[in-house]
């Protein structure tokens, strides 16, 4: 399998970030964004960073697993995860998600039909000081209220 | 090894080599520490907390598996704290637990259960709804039902560790860990089944024996894989006549543990439905279904008739019989029938390993030397195909004692994860090419050294030289192929040489000359399928086959004789490094009959006298006349294994060996018993990567 040329230049500028023969520290960035521009852990992927790498092929299910930030699903363009820890949770998070379920009309871990948002309910983002708190992509949004998060949507949307 | 420490574990004076365990400590007294993910010979996990222990002077309990024994150190294994704390544990472990003791697989022989019970943790503060999660099927042989699993990492530690494969491993968090599977939703492994007999609970079941049966409702034979030559001892679980399992939990045999797909998961060809049941006589062409006693008369009858007019025999023995058998077979060809023409498929030149070596003992490699031994050379042989348990062997010294292991192959094989160096060569440049590490061996404090059938005849001296020119102790195994390709040539199934490799009073022809003589009268197949790669010259001979199956052998024959496999029959076999094991009936197959009660039968009806034909009574005749073979009887009879040398002296002559090849059987196959196995063919239709061509 092949990547575009500039993750390919990435990747060979990543593994030189390493010791020799500790390359292997190098799989859970290659995983992002090769996840970013593939869309998915599809299971050539999977080998591929495992030839790669020399990484056991069951090493990388054990990350993905244990990440959620890898997916195996295919997510939306926009990637919307909510935090409903306990911080955000005592702020409103929890309001906040349900209000993005009713916003995008789908539940967690779920694609909109255009394929443009996909929603996650997630454990702390770190961001507890500025509780409640929400990712967009890579993108960190603090004191997030129901019309903050409507306003975001339709400015992502304007600007498909 | 370090001066020892005294320690008291339970007010008892202990005296261990400092490092040890505590858990291992207390076991030498007797003391039981109850463990989960504690697994001997593994590398340490502390992952249940089952194992906690009190130490005096320490602020907590202690995990036992972790902990090393120290001078002075006063330790309490049962104390009313640690009972406590191992009821806590296990109430943790219940908590999700589906507890379905009475259809789990494990039932009866499952960790978990006998711990609740010792420590009475019946009762639960729990009220959460459990976790559940469904069961799921990795590969044929392999299924796993997360909800039971207890997280104790004994699978992936034995499958990376031991097997060398690390195809298991562990994911998600908190209450939805669990194991996964090298490929995501499926298993792509050796699939040997280990991870399923370490388990401790009913987690990882196996596709032969799920839901089958009840441990206490089987009897349970002790005998000795039949496929490949590494002589694995493999328990089987008998229900109603029919083998439903095989292991070997009791650590008993060569291989401990260890058993590789074949001898977990390779008994099935036992009830193949295409299983011989009745002998065969060919009538007007056909081949049709007569009784044993009208079989038996016309063999008999073509035999006595040719040995009369001094006609031409031709036989050919199995590498999967008995010793006795082989034994009888050679006397009855020889004596009987009074032909030199015997011979068997041979996969290893072993009289040749034994006359290089004649005059020095203590030279042929046991299982266990390679375990031990600081370095090994493996020669022409990828030894994870074709001998999985040798394989194992060094793989555990390489991880115990980080023994220096060199390959020389033809292609890439799995040593090299680990091994020291690793050469490839051209096919035939083998002996170069590693005479070409001699610097590198030197360094060794002793090697073993492995041959495949790349090395032969004369470049088997050659290479002896060149071991015992290095100045370190060497010693030799010969790579053979099947459970008793080794017994078959001890026994003499050779054109020229007796049992004990004794010259044969006459020396006659071999297998492939045999095949290509189109003047024999008799040809006696026995437990063989020549015919399928090589076509026979004569038309008009007379053949008789005694197989299991209707081989491509059986199906030109004249008569055809049903066979019991090794697994339904007592006798001994010797495997690749000599060692001589014995063999427990298991199942039995209506219809069958012993090859030795057939040869027996069969001299009686030709009023020949060659001896009782039970099996303890040709093996006494065999410890009486082979030399190396008068193993202490104890040794055996307990399901032990004792090493023979079956000549130590120059051999007369050894043979043709442009007539030695090995079938290079895979860890999938095993000659005709492979392709009747329906388990070794649904794990080859979804091979690992490992072994995609
Ligand atoms: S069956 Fe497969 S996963 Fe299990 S121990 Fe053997 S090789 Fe590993
Ligand atoms: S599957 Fe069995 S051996 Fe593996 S971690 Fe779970 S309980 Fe332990
Ligand atoms: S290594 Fe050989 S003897 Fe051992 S279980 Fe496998 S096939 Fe049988
Ligand atoms: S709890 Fe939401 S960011 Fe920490
Ligand atoms: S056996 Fe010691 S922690 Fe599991």
């Amino acid at each position: 399998m092949t990547f575009s040329p500039e993750l390919e230049a990435k990747f060979a500028k990543m593994i030189q970030n390493y010791p020799a023969g500790r390359q292997k520290g190098a799989l859970i960035p290659m995983l992002l964004f090769a996840q970013d521009e593939v869309g998915s852990m599809t299971p050539e992927l999977l080998e591929e960073v495992s030839k790669r790498l020399k990484v056991k092929r069951v090493e990388i299910e054990e990350v993905i697993g244990y990440y959620t930030m890898l997916t195996r699903e295919p997510r939306g363009q926009h990637h919307v995860q909510i935090c409903t820890n306990v911080s955000c949770m005592l702020t409103g998070g929890e309001e906040l998600y349900q209000h993005a379920c009713k916003k995008l009309g789908i539940g967690n871990k779920q694609k909109t039909a255009d394929g443009q948002f996909s929603l996650e309910e997630v454990e702390c983002l770190g961001a507890c000081s500025w509780a409640p708190a929400m990712l967009i992509d890579y993108d960190f949004h603090f004191n997030v209220t129901p019309e903050k998060l409507d306003g975001l949507i339709e400015s992502l949307k304007k600007t498909q | 090894m370090a001066d020892p420490i005294t320690l008291t574990i339970d007010g008892r004076q202990v005296k261990v080599p400092a490092g040890t365990l505590v858990i291992e400590a207390a076991k030498t007294v007797g003391i039981e520490v109850p463990a989960f993910c504690y697994y001997e010979g593994f590398s340490l996990q502390a992952a249940c907390r089952m194992c906690l222990v009190e130490v005096e002077k320490m602020p907590k309990l202690q995990p036992g598996c972790t902990l090393p024994a120290a001078e002075g150190m006063v330790v309490y294994t049962e104390s009313p704290k640690v009972v406590e704390a191992r009821k806590g544990t296990l109430e943790f472990l219940l908590s999700n637990h589906p507890l379905d003791c009475p259809v789990c697989d494990k039932g009866g022989e499952c960790e978990l259960q006998d711990m609740t019970f010792r420590y009475g943790a019946g009762e639960s503060r729990f009220v959460e709804i459990k976790h559940h999660v469904d069961e799921k099927q990795w590969s044929p042989a392999v299924y796993y039902d997360a909800a039971r699993c207890i997280l104790c990492y004994r699978c992936i530690r034995v499958c990376d560790e031991g097997i060398g494969v690390g195809a298991l491993g562990l994911t998600y968090r908190g209450v939805a860990a669990e194991i996964t599977p090298s490929h995501g939703d499926h298993l792509e492994c050796d699939e040997c089944g280990w991870c399923i007999d370490v388990c401790p609970v009913g987690a990882l079941t196996s596709g032969t024996y799920r839901y089958k049966s009840r441990p206490w409702e089987m009897n349970y034979a002790g005998t000795i894989c039949t496929h490949c030559s590494d002589g694995c001892k493999t328990t089987l679980s008998v229900r109603n006549g029919e083998v439903i399992r095989a292991n070997n939990r009791d650590r008993s045999g060569v291989n401990g543990e260890f058993l590789c797909v074949k001898g977990r998961f390779g008994f099935d060809f036992v009830h193949s439905e295409e299983r011989l049941q009745s002998p065969l006589l060919r009538k007007d062409g056909n081949l049709e279904p007569v009784s044993w006693s009208e079989a038996l008369a016309a063999v008999a009858a073509r035999f006595g008739e040719v040995k009369a007019r001094n006609g031409k025999f031709g036989i050919i023995g199995s590498t999967h019989t008995s010793n006795e058998e082989n034994y009888y077979l050679q006397k009855f060809a020889r004596q009987g029938l009074g032909t030199a023409n015997i011979d068997h498929h041979r996969s290893g030149d072993v009289p040749a390993l034994l006359d290089a070596l004649s005059g020095k003992t203590g030279k042929l490699a046991t299982s266990a030397d390679l375990y031990n031994a600081k370095a090994a050379l493996v020669i022409g042989s990828d030894l994870a195909q074709q001998h999985p348990f040798l394989a194992f062997q060094l793989r555990a010294n390489f991880r115990h004692h980080q023994a220096a292991v060199y390959t020389v192959t033809s292609g890439v094989v799995r040593e090299e994860q680990y091994a020291a160096k690793s050469l490839h060569c051209e096919a035939g440049q083998e002996l170069g090419t590693a005479q070409s590490l001699a610097e590198d061996l030197k360094k060794h404090g002793d090697l073993v050294i492995l041959f495949g059938d790349a090395i032969r005849g004369q470049a088997v001296r050659q290479l002896v030289e060149f071991g015992e020119s290095l100045g370190i102790p060497v010693k030799y195994v010969c790579l053979v192929d099947y459970a008793n390709s080794r017994g078959a040539m001890d026994m003499g199934l050779l054109p020229n040489l007796g049992p004990g490799y004794h010259a044969a009073p006459a020396v006659g022809l071999s297998r492939d000359e045999m095949l290509a003589a189109a003047d024999l009268d008799v040809l006696w197949v026995v437990g063989s399928n020549p015919f399928k790669t090589t076509a026979p010259a004569g038309t008009s001979t007379f053949t008789v086959v005694q197989d299991l199956f209707l081989t491509e052998t059986a199906q030109r024959a004249d008569v055809v004789l049903p066979a019991a496999s090794a697994y339904e029959k007592n006798g001994t076999v010797t495997n690749v490094c000599g060692e001589v094991q014995r063999l427990k009936q298991g199942p039995k197959v209506m219809g069958t009959k012993s090859d030795l009660e057939i040869f027996g039968l069969l001299a009686k009806e030709l009023g020949l006298n060659l001896g009782i034909w039970t099996s303890d009574k040709v093996f006494e005749e065999i410890r009486r006349t082979v030399q190396g073979y008068n193993v202490p009887l104890p040794v055996i009879a307990t399901g032990g294994a004792a090493q023979t040398a079956a000549v130590n002296g120059g051999v007369p002559q050894t043979g043709k060996p442009e007539y030695i090849r090995s079938a290079g059987d895979t860890l999938f196959t095993s000659g005709t018993l492979g392709r009747y196995s329906k388990m070794l063919n649904r794990v080859m239709e979804a091979p690992g990567q490992l072994y995609k061509p």
